[in-house]
């Protein structure tokens, strides 16, 4: 699987879903380069439970750097079908590909419409440059 | 709200040079440039360099300036001898801190003796206030808040003093630790004392404000095939963390007295009369106030100031001043006020890490030390 940002939606907070063009209806989702870069240093992840619930905008985990932690959002309403726990043990590797390597958690979406209202990649750049 | 804040010399430097900047008691300071864990990397390692010219910096001249100082410092000063420098505290007259400072007794070119305070930047005013009724009991003492006309730069690591060949004359390269001198550098007047707050050996300099970004490109070009680092505020945090030094605002504050902090030592109750001094001789008895500790964490996530140090019974017996992710010891540490019964060496307990137990153990402070042979 091959993610790039330009494919992406985005929450203002940083955090990306990627919905495959598939009936799947199942969103990877990550945080951006940018997040990784204003964070630095990480050093641990705090990931849910497969078959939790989260809500679009609800806390699904946190990132720790040596400086501070901060909480990760996701961007859509659903279930955890799959989490990337061997990343916890390899959170440099978001500093190299925080898309297709640095995916975080699969969720089942129970609304994707919520999709429409993330931001695009344009959107998401333009306020990054703020 | 940034309109306000202060920028210290060096302030353009930070700017062109990537700085994550930030308020730090009211000034725009550098947090970090590349990252905090290669800029504390470096500074063990090698050489880093740091904008201080936050910290206040306090002069007191005449021939009775070392009676008031030591009517106001927890430490002795009448018999501070030039050159030497000492840690002391300031406290009230309950024996709560006021802040942790520097005295330095110092040589003008002129040969004639004053004394250097170096105070917290966040304490500043509050301590420049407070000085003014006992200033006025001294009116033959001559202060000075000479801040802003000056700038600070520490040089730390175990390069720090070979960097800093090229631009200091050898007397200030062989000053002994905590020994501090006024000097030149490139012929242009200069305060090096060899202290610093990040456990390594190293300098800081004193000089004129219009003077300091050209010390600071001189040390870092002599730096840089030794792989000298601009560091900022977040790295110099995790660097005096590990080192076990505390921090005003964290480890320490008015509600807080120096023998529970683990700093007896900057007390000398002994044949002198001081501000605090009647509180501080019962203090220096009590054994019932939370004692400062040193915490190693398992896992990776550190524990940040306010959590709660819980022991064997779930039961809260104090919480975390300071906490970080260690990057030289690659595990998260912290400081902790902890009641006499837990702040015990060894003793196993959890932290309530935002509402998850994380195991923890009580461990000598510092966590680190630099080794003899750097």
């Amino acid at each position: 699987m091959s993610i790039t940002p330009e494919k992406l939606r985005y929450l203002n907070s940083h955090e990306w879903a990627y919905v495959a063009d598939d009936s799947s209806g199942i969103a990877t989702i990550g945080i951006s380069a940018f997040a990784v870069e204003e964070l630095t240093d990480l050093v641990f992840m705090a990931l849910p439970k497969v078959g939790q619930t989260l809500k679009a905008g609800s806390e699904f985990g946190e990132v720790e750097s040596v400086k501070a932690v901060s909480p990760m959002y996701s961007p859509v309403s659903g279930t955890v079908v799959e989490i990337h726990s061997a990343l916890v043990d390899k959170l440099e590797s978001l500093s190299v590909d925080p898309y297709s390597e640095g995916w975080i958690i699969k969720v089942k979406m129970s609304d994707p419409s919520e999709l429409a209202g993330l931001l695009d990649w344009e959107a998401y750049k333009k306020q990054c440059s703020h | 709200m940034s309109s306000q804040l202060a920028a210290t010399p060096l302030h353009a430097w930070h700017q062109a040079h990537g700085a994550r900047m930030a308020e730090f008691a009211n000034y725009e300071m550098p947090i970090q440039y590349s990252g905090i864990v290669a800029e504390h990397l470096a500074t063990r390692n090698a050489i880093g360099v740091f904008d201080i010219s936050h910290m206040g910096r306090l002069r007191f001249d005449g021939p009775r300036a070392d009676q008031l100082l030591d009517h106001l410092l927890t430490r002795r000063v009448v018999d501070m001898q030039t050159g030497q420098v000492r840690y002391s505290l300031v406290c009230n007259e309950e024996g709560g801190i006021l802040d942790d400072v520097l005295v330095s007794c110092l040589e003008s070119p002129s040969g004639k003796n004053y004394f250097l305070l170096v105070v917290n930047a966040s304490n500043r005013a509050k301590i420049v206030q407070w000085l003014k009724p006992h200033l006025a009991d001294f009116p033959d003492v001559e202060f000075h808040d000479v801040t802003d006309a000056t700038a600070m730069i520490a040089v730390q690591g175990p390069k720090a003093i070979e960097a800093c060949k090229p631009l200091l004359p050898a007397s200030a390269l062989t000053l002994g630790y905590y020994r501090a001198k006024v000097t030149e550098q490139m012929s242009k007047p200069c305060i090096v004392s060899r202290t610093g707050y990040t456990g390594e050996d190293g300098l800081e300099l004193i000089m004129k404000a219009e003077d300091a970004p050209r010390v600071w490109e001189n040390i870092m070009m002599a730096g840089r095939e030794m792989g000298v680092r601009a560091v900022g505020l977040g790295a110099r945090d995790t660097l005096r963390l590990e080192a076990g030094m505390p921090l005003y605002g964290h480890e320490l504050d008015e509600s807080i007295d120096p023998y529970q902090a683990g700093l007896g030592f900057a007390c000398n109750l002994k044949d002198r009369i001081f501000v605090g001094k009647e509180s501080l001789e019962q203090k220096s008895k009590d054994q019932t106030l939370p004692k400062r500790v040193g915490l190693v964490l398992e896992g990776r996530r550190a524990a940040r100031q306010g959590a709660n140090v819980l022991d064997a019974d779930s039961r809260i017996v104090g919480q975390v001043t300071s906490g970080s992710f260690s990057p030289t010891l690659d595990k998260p540490i912290a400081m902790a006020y902890l009641a006499p019964e837990a702040a015990v060496l060894g003793m196993a307990l959890d932290i309530d890490i935002r509402g998850t137990k994380v195991s923890a153990s009580v461990v000598p402070l510092p966590f680190y030390k630099k080794s003899s042979q750097s």
